[in-house]
């Protein structure tokens, strides 16, 4: 599955050739974020069993895999909210050990959730600021709510998420609306990496062109590294320059994406569910 | 029919009497919108009821004797909108309320002078909450359960230490007692104060938006990195310390303190006071302001009750039935409100 140094890049000139072989020259500095052995168990369900994975600087890492793998798990693992079992987090290449969210983000880690972390009774710029309020008068944390609402209104227009109404409780939202919130807290703070756990879920076309868009330019323009799940093959050939399947709490198959097709990682997973269901149906059998 | 015609061709310059855009459908908009318009309704009503039923209801005498009556309600209503927005529940507060004065009278007796005696008495009611908080969240036991048994072990330990018997509150001379609890407003200003005060808390300050993240959406607080715990934790400390400091008030105020009463008759009406003036049980919604006419609700009705001489085997029925009917009146009216919120 390691990927060969390509016959067309060997062609090219020898800088080029150099670039190619991620596995092999890679320095230390490229890997921003580093899991190695990460296990994670709630009670007597295991939901990580060893979870190596990399994310290299500036790269969009794509995660799949079937509902209960443990991909949410492993995010919520990386952001800090979980601290793992057994295993390390690496951080630029330093053993990092998250005590909190708060911890994490630290690190320029920022976080949409799968459940998308919104409070329905909140509005939507007090959303957008959770636990980030801009507050007068240091300890006594008197809100500037007027300024939340200005700069919430600015930064929604800049990217271009139409919210009616920035005074318009979460609750009364549509899915995409909430989801386009969620992803528009998390890319507002500058983040070095960020992880994005189904953040097209609920969208519509319109609304996914949208975040795939922002998602595009803080890769290519702002160098932001960030590790996208999702369900839909062909927003993760779009975005993502890897792909990681996750099986059972275990990296599956970990593929650079102009190595494979959508055809060949439906393939895979169907062909793994096969033999999943052929493993369980010999258990029964016997 | 008409409706469907006036959707269908936009005609902007033939405004509709009522329809969005004219000056009174805005002023209604506006006010249905506040979660407070049904205690607003229902206290005008029986403010106005009773002031027509009888002509003592608005003279200086009787509005001090509701203020000094409604002002415990009052404090404990406002604490119980913090914890109530937190999705937690205080049975506490009543015994809580009745205990801080009996912990300054041991303090008191003990030599203590009576400035600090009261100060030492809510560091106890203070202590108390946290003891509530602690076990609510580190032990994970329901705060129902946990603060119903603390109010029953507070109220042994005033009949113990009291050998049930009633004793005089010092501090009764003097423009101490003026302020604290003797003057004919002492009590209703602290509880101005402390509506104030409690108010900007919750709907100005960083602490306060993440009660009502924590109460709204528990998960979602703790996933952006709020210390949901610590947040809990304090406001049962808040309540315990704002339902001592006017149980001291009142006692001072009274003159005396009785080891019989009832923590739970004390806390609920400040919960009722809470829950009728608009803050949700279910957590995220809190307002202090639906509180206060809560207790002012609840106040005028006993006061008028009494003054128009009710029989007191009807009273609480009477009293019973206002409630629901308040309760009844602000679901109905939030169904009318939520199509004017969109
Ligand atoms: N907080 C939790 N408590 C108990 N079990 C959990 C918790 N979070 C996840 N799990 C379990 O861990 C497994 C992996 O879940 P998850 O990481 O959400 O999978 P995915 O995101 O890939 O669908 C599932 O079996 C799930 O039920
Ligand atoms: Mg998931």
């Amino acid at each position: 599955m390691t990927e060969e140094i390509s016959p067309m890049t060997e062609a090219e000139s020898p800088l080029v050739e150099a670039s190619t072989t991620p596995d092999a020259t890679l320095a230390a500095s490229d890997v921003v974020l580093e899991a190695v052995g990460v296990t994670k168990r709630f009670g007597a369900v295991v939901a990580l069993r060893g979870i190596d994975m990399q994310l290299r600087r500036g790269e969009v890492l794509g995660l799949v895999g079937d509902n209960g793998a443990g991909k949410s798990t492993l995010v919520k693992i990386l952001c800090g909210f979980h601290p793992p079992d057994t295993g390390k987090i690496y951080v630029e290449g330093k053993e990092v050990s998250f005590r909190s969210v708060a911890d994490a983000r630290g690190f320029g880690i920022e976080t949409v959730y799968q459940d998308l972390a919104l409070v329905p009774q909140l509005t939507v710029a007090q959303n957008l600021f959770l636990n980030r309020e801009i507050t007068l008068f240091g300890k006594v944390g008197w809100l500037s709510a007027g300024k939340m609402r200005r700069l919430a209104k600015k930064y929604l227009e800049d990217i271009k998420v139409e919210i009616p109404d920035i005074d318009a409780e979460a609750e009364s939202l549509s899915g995409g609306q909430r989801q386009a919130i969620a992803v528009a807290r998390a890319t507002r703070q500058n983040a070095k990496i960020l992880l994005l756990d189904e953040p097209l879920a609920a969208m519509g076309a319109r609304e996914s062109a949208l975040i795939v868009d922002l998602v595009k330019d803080l890769s290519r323009n702002r160098g932001v590294s960030m590790i996208v799940i999702d369900h839909n093959y062909t927003h993760l050939f779009e975005l993502c320059d890897r792909i990681n399947v996750i099986q059972q709490g275990r990296i599956a198959l970990d593929q650079q994406v102009k190595d494979t097709s959508v055809e060949e990682l439906t393939k895979f997973m169907v062909s793994e569910y096969r033999r999943e269901l052929a493993a369980g149906q010999q258990l029964l059998e016997q | 029919m008409a409706r469907a015609t006036a959707s269908d061709n936009e005609t902007p310059q033939n405004p509709v009497p009522k329809g969005p855009g004219s000056v009174a459908y805005r002023l209604v908009q506006r006010a249905m919108q506040q979660r407070e318009l049904t205690v607003v309704l229902v206290t005008l009503f029986v403010i106005i009821y009773f002031g027509i039923a009888n002509s003592a209801f608005f003279t200086t005498a009787n509005i001090i004797t509701v203020c000094q009556y409604l002002a415990s309600i009052a404090v404990i209503a406002f604490g119980e909108v913090l914890i109530l927005s937190l999705g937690e529940i205080d049975l506490s507060a009543g015994a809580v309320y009745l205990s801080s004065p009996w912990f300054m009278y041991l303090f008191w007796t003990h030599g203590m002078p009576i400035g600090w005696a009261i100060v030492a008495a809510m560091v106890c009611s203070a202590g108390v909450g946290m003891i509530n908080g602690l076990i609510t969240v580190w032990l994970n036991v329901s705060s129902l359960i946990v603060t119903l048994a603390v109010n029953y072990v507070l109220f042994g330990f005033v009949l113990i230490e009291s050998n049930d018997i009633q004793v005089d509150m010092p501090g009764q001379t003097g423009h101490f007692s003026i302020i604290f609890g003797v003057g004919a407003w002492s009590t209703t200003l602290w509880a101005a104060a402390m509506m104030l005060a409690i108010w900007a808390l919750l709907k100005r300050t960083r602490f306060g938006l993440h009660v009502t993240a924590t109460g709204g959406n528990l998960l979602a607080a703790a996933e952006s990195g709020i210390r949901v715990r610590r947040v809990k934790v304090w406001c049962f400390i808040i309540i315990s310390a704002a339902s001592g400091l006017i149980g001291i008030l009142d006692a001072i105020r009274i003159g005396s303190i009785n080891p019989g009463s009832s923590g739970l008759d004390t806390v609920l009406p400040g919960i009722v006071a809470a829950v009728v003036g608009g803050t949700a049980l279910t957590g995220g919604r809190g307002t202090i302001v639906g509180a206060a006419l809560g207790a002012i609700f609840l106040g005028v009705l006993e006061d008028g009750f009494n003054l128009i001489g009710v029989n007191a085997n009807w009273f609480y029925l009477a009293e019973g039935v206002m409630i629901l009917v308040a309760m009844v009146a602000n679901t109905q009216l939030g169904t009318v409100a939520r199509r004017f919120r969109r």
